[in-house]
């Protein structure tokens, strides 16, 4: 088990995970749209979500749209 | 713009503007905030006639399920643009990935661009951070972003802000959510005549319709606001009014107000007058 910081939450997650197998293991649809993720300060585009490992102490945000004004 | 007098009481009139590369036919760039329920949004967004809205990035509920906020505007019977912003961020480095993370998201280079200056006290200003303010702008801008920055009233921050190339300066009316209207629309003016090159919108303070209409009488492009709508006893019809006013305050602006007089000058002629 790998402990990364999800969303400002400590978070144990299986081992090699990648960005995208990560949102699929916390029951997200990674085609869904209206979604931008960052690991440490850098946002990972969608396209290089199922290539990017996410490893033990990465803080990973998983953002949408909110209300706002 | 049209004379006045060659347009119908009944239409509206033609008037498009051009912001961060959209045109636009509102005048109106309204919050999605705070609303009693997605549904008085949305009729919110439908009685002001806006084109752009405003929306937060923020972290995804992972247990959730409902109507997200974008299924919701995806219901709107017109194409909205939407104005992802950077609330509550302190430092232009948070800012700055805020913007990233909504340009992936919402798959748009727009960005309303608020650095805030408090200091987490109880007696907030929501008062913007004028060095990170300019110092994100610049990296945004560098990096491709069309940036609405928010800004005090000061003609020298706003004046950098348009020198740093953004696509809007965003001076406000009065503190976030605080309904005061223009409380110093002499320094709102000044900027106004001081940048005549760049889209000028009042971001915040509006209390009521009218707020609006001054502010579009001072030559301002647009009107930003959220709270004076969704707080308000019936959404909607506030939004309507916004969107009524908007319209009169650029009509009257175009058509040229009469000078102010300290004495009164009759309207109605002397000549004739029984008893001269």
């Amino acid at each position: 088990m790998a402990r990364i910081v999800l969303n400002g939450a400590p978070r144990d997650v299986p081992d090699g995970l990648t960005v995208e197998a990560l949102l699929q293991h916390v029951g997200r649809d990674p085609a869904m749209p209206g979604v931008a993720v960052a690991v440490g300060d850098r946002v990972v585009r969608r396209t290089e979500w199922p290539a990017t490992p996410v490893a033990e102490g990465d803080r990973v945000e998983v953002i949408t749209a909110a209300q706002g004004g | 713009m049209t004379g006045p007098d060659l347009i119908p009481a009944s239409a509206a009139p033609a008037d498009p503007w051009t912001v961060g590369g959209v045109t636009l036919q509102s005048r109106i760039l309204l919050g999605t905030s705070r609303y009693p329920s997605l549904q008085s949004l949305l009729d919110s967004v439908d009685a002001s006639g806006t084109e752009m809205v405003t929306v937060a990035v923020r972290r995804i509920d992972l247990a959730g399920d409902g109507e997200s906020l974008l299924d919701a505007l995806r219901r709107s019977p017109r194409p909205l643009h939407l104005l992802p912003n950077t609330a509550g961020c302190l430092t232009a480095r948070e800012a700055i990935l805020t913007a990233q993370l909504a340009r992936e998201a919402l798959d748009t280079n727009l960005i309303k661009l608020e650095v805030i200056g408090d200091d987490g006290s109880r007696r907030p200003t929501l008062y913007p951070d004028a060095v990170e303010l300019l110092r994100a702008a610049g990296e945004l801008v560098a990096d491709g972003f069309e940036v609405f920055a928010y800004c005090g009233d000061d003609p020298v921050t706003a004046r950098k802000l348009r020198d740093a190339g953004c696509a809007a300066v965003m001076p406000l009316a009065a503190p976030i959510g605080s309904g005061m209207g223009l409380v110093n629309p002499y320094a709102l003016a000044l900027i106004r005549d001081l940048l005549l090159d760049v889209p000028l919108v009042v971001d915040a303070g509006l209390g009521t319709a009218s707020d609006a209409a001054q502010a579009m009488e001072l030559g301002y492009d647009g009107v930003l606001l959220n709270t004076a709508v969704s707080g308000a006893q019936h959404p909607a019809a506030m939004a309507r009014a916004f969107g009524l006013a908007t319209r009169a305050g650029r009509l009257a602006w175009g058509a040229g107000r009469i000078p102010t007089r300290t004495f009164a000058t009759a309207s109605t002629p002397d000549t004739g007058r029984i008893g001269t």
